[in-house]
């Protein structure tokens, strides 16, 4: 018997991982979440038949999305993150003994059951006496927001259907307004290589330079993600992303990374050609 | 209550019969359901061009229903509670101008506020009908006109006791709703017909606790934008008529006008909302308001907008508000309405349905989703915080109160000049000048051009407003009579 999870990354292009077994399938009322078993990847969670992490490969996301800022402003203390239900987020960021307050938006309860459930790899730290949960749509969260957080990571999925509200200018500017003067916002930012990917990434890019100062996009390897070059965003009002960069006090941290470290840090900011052009193209 | 069956839906199994049938055509339309224009076929589907097909005998004739449109007719009538229901596919602007059209002949005059659509003055170019305005109270604070009050109708009847019709909007574009029932009294005592503009109240006949509809007000004829909060498709309509007219007059006026290739796809998406909001309304339009309220208490809460609804109620010029409506006024935010509604699609990506002088309007529909309503609350608190400023040199909006020279009619078919609209004060217009939407006229044919209705022009025109009507598209001469 052969069982395959398949994905389309293009309506041409399938990307497939051979499954031992589902763990979890549910319908909340906003999309369709699944876990399966998997030799290769171990266990991994799909919304809506997109595939959101896997356990061998979710470090290398979780990594770039939070020790990227903290090592620009290791003072952060107050952490907002939209999204991120399955909790890999929360995991690093649990690891810095300054922050001290971590808020956590997600707007499925049900994502959040399930991961912590099927997914303890990620959903480990939940319990974590700093991070509060609310389950409401990001949008709304962040409009009562002004001045209070150090950090804003949006751990968002696509741009097509829940995450939707999380790529537009209305929420960008409004997490501007909700950082502190010398606040950072890292985004997820889908990727360059297929035609429709390139255009959600060119669409939030500027958005974003619109509503920031200092807007910069830094890459990763991710297997699991079309093309498996994935960007992210990195937008602040006083950091500059490299010229920042606290690399003695981070290492001073001695934490244990099996991705990010700090001469990665400068390297993930140094884009391919085609890249640029297609971000220079929008800013 | 509907007495017929309201889940069937005749033209529909008519035309799905007739796909089965599988006839060869060797009549129009020339594309041959799609095959003969492959890239249309491609663009629209299969399923839209199979069913795009000419009157024939299993399928009806619109223009002399005696089958399935004549039954789809008689539950759509069934479901409005009137007399006799027409299937409009040129436009609301076809149903109100049949009204008009039937009630009126050429020099009879027609009492009606100045706040109506375009089509209601293009009738009376059509006809030769003579208008009567009444003033429309303003509310000064948000800037829009309201509805007639009943001693302003009252006094209009008075002084043209020989007028045929009273045209009343039910509601108007932001909501407002005047006292249908009474003017229909009043009305009908004086031997008036009264039409009701529905354009923006098909759910008046469906929703729980909504204002008055025309059928049950009394009213002898509506006209109902299916294609606004009926979910039909966009230039398919209802004209409904009452107990007091002749409906197979009201057909041969119809006919005048309306094509003799009704379009199917048009027809169809009738005849399923009509089952839909006969079937589901009630919940629907539960949902809609919910959803508009929702937004209206968020919008409310961001400071300097003003989301208004039933609180306007006053018992005469609002006498009742369509609580589906979200309308906001911008002018505390030192924003014009349509500065508001360029920059929520220009840098928001977000299309609301009109912006005036200090409002926007947002349609809420039974299509929208609680995420659409966060970016539209979130994208106008940072239109706020980006652009606020001070609102002095905000134009006031002001009732123009239209001083009408000539009839409509006589006006545009007159000998006319061209001259700069900076040159026009004092003359006759020939044409209309409008912002679009709204569509409701600033100079109708007829109407002396006076110094604040240039600067009002000038404004819209400085503030970025859609103006049309014209034949200078780019609207600086304005056609107006020739003086002798």
């Amino acid at each position: 018997m052969e069982l395959w999870f398949s994905e389309k990354h293009t309506p041409s292009v399938k990307f497939s991982i051979q499954v031992d077994r589902q763990l979890y399938c549910g319908q909340s009322e906003f999309q369709r979440i699944d876990i399966f078993d998997s030799k290769e990847f171990g266990r991994f969670l799909t919304l809506d038949g997109y595939m959101m992490l896997t356990e061998k490969d979710e470090f290398i996301y979780h990594e770039m999305m939070v020790h990227i800022p903290m090592a620009v402003h290791p003072a952060a203390k107050k952490v907002l993150i939209i999204g991120g239900g399955d909790g890999g987020a929360i995991r690093e960021l649990v690891r810095y003994p300054l922050v001290e307050q971590i808020d956590l938006v997600e707007i499925d309860e049900l994502v959040v059951e399930v991961c912590k459930k099927h997914l303890p790899q990620t959903a480990c730290c939940f319990n974590d006496e700093r991070v509060s949960i609310f389950y409401q749509d990001g949008l709304k969260f962040i409009r009562r927001c002004e001045n209070e957080y150090d950090l804003i990571i949006v751990d968002s999925t696509d741009p097509f259907g829940p995450g939707e509200g999380l790529f537009t200018k209305e929420f960008y500017g409004n997490c501007y307004k909700a950082l502190k003067e010398d606040g950072i916002m890292v985004n997820q930012h889908e990727s360059a290589f297929y035609l429709d990917d390139a255009v959600a990434m060119q669409r939030a890019h500027k958005r974003i330079v619109e509503s920031f100062p200092i807007s910069r996009v830094y890459q990763a390897h991710i297997p699991t993600y079309p093309s498996g070059h994935w960007l992210f965003g990195f937008a602040s009002k006083k950091y500059h992303p490299t010229a920042d960069l606290k690399a003695v006090k981070w290492n001073a941290l001695g934490f244990k990374t099996r991705y990010y470290n700090t001469q990665l840090h400068v390297g993930a900011f140094a884009l391919p050609n085609y890249v640029e052009e297609l971000l220079k193209d929008v800013e | 209550m509907p007495k017929l069956n309201q889940e069937r839906m005749p033209i529909l199994a008519a035309l799905n019969e007739f796909k089965r049938n599988r006839l060869v055509p060797f009549d129009v339309p020339g594309h041959k359901r799609g095959k003969g224009n492959p890239e249309l076929t491609e663009f629209l589907g299969e399923q839209c061009m199979t069913l795009d097909v000419n009157s024939m005998k299993p399928l009806d004739n619109l223009c002399h229903p005696v089958s399935v449109i004549k039954e789809a007719e008689e539950l759509a009538a069934d479901a409005f509670g009137a007399k006799q229901a027409f299937f409009m596919v040129n436009g609301t602007t076809s149903a109100v101008q049949t009204m008009v059209l039937a009630a009126c002949k050429k020099g009879e005059k027609i009492i009606l506020p100045r706040n109506v659509h375009r089509s209601v003055i293009n009738a009376m170019i059509l006809g030769g009908a003579i208008p009567v305005y009444v003033n429309p109270e303003i509310n000064h604070e948000i800037g829009i006109s309201l509805g007639m009050t009943r001693v302003a109708v009252e006094r209009a009847i008075r002084e043209n006791p020989d007028a045929k019709a009273i045209l009343v909007n039910n509601p108007t574009y932001y909501g407002v709703c005047s006292n249908l029932k009474a003017i229909t009294e009043l009305a009908h005592a004086a031997g008036m017909l009264v039409l009701a503009d529905e354009a923006h109240g098909t759910h008046f006949y469906f929703g729980e606790n909504m204002p008055i509809s025309g059928m049950a007000a009394g009213a002898d004829m509506a006209s109902v934008s299916m294609h606004k909060s009926g979910g039909s498709l966009t230039q398919s309509s209802f004209l409904l008529v009452g107990d007091g007219m002749n409906a197979g007059y009201v057909r041969q006026i119809i006919n005048l006008t309306q094509t003799t290739s009704g379009s199917y796809l048009l027809l169809s998406s009738l005849d399923i909302s009509r089952k839909n909001l006969a079937v589901n309304g009630r919940d629907i339009f539960a949902k809609v308001r919910q959803m508009a309220q929702y937004a209206r208490d968020e919008i409310n809460q961001i400071g300097d907008y003003y989301a208004y609804s039933s609180e306007l109620i006053n018992g005469d010029t609002v006498y009742d508000f369509d609580a589906t409506k979200l309308s906001i006024n911008t002018l505390n935010v030192g924003l014009a309405g349509i500065e508001v509604y360029n920059i929520l699609r220009d840098e928001y990506d977000i299309q609301v349905e009109f912006g005036d002088v200090g409002n926007i309007l947002a349609y809420i529909s039974v299509g929208d989703s609680q995420r659409n309503l966060e970016r539209l609350v979130s994208a106008l608190a940072e239109i706020r915080r980006i652009y606020k400023k001070d609102k002095a040199g905000m134009l006031q909006y002001e009732y123009i109160n239209p001083a009408v020279a000539v009839a409509p009619q006589e006006a545009f078919y007159a000998d006319k000049e061209a001259l700069a609209l900076e040159k026009s004060g004092g003359r006759i217009c020939s044409e209309f000048v409008m912002a679009y939407p709204p569509g409701i006229p600033i100079l109708a044919p007829g109407e002396r051009i006076t110094e604040e209705i240039l600067d009002a022009i000038e404004y819209l025109k400085d503030k970025g407003c859609f103006l049309t009507g014209p034949e200078d598209m780019e609207i600086k001469n304005l056609n107006v009579l020739k003086e002798d």
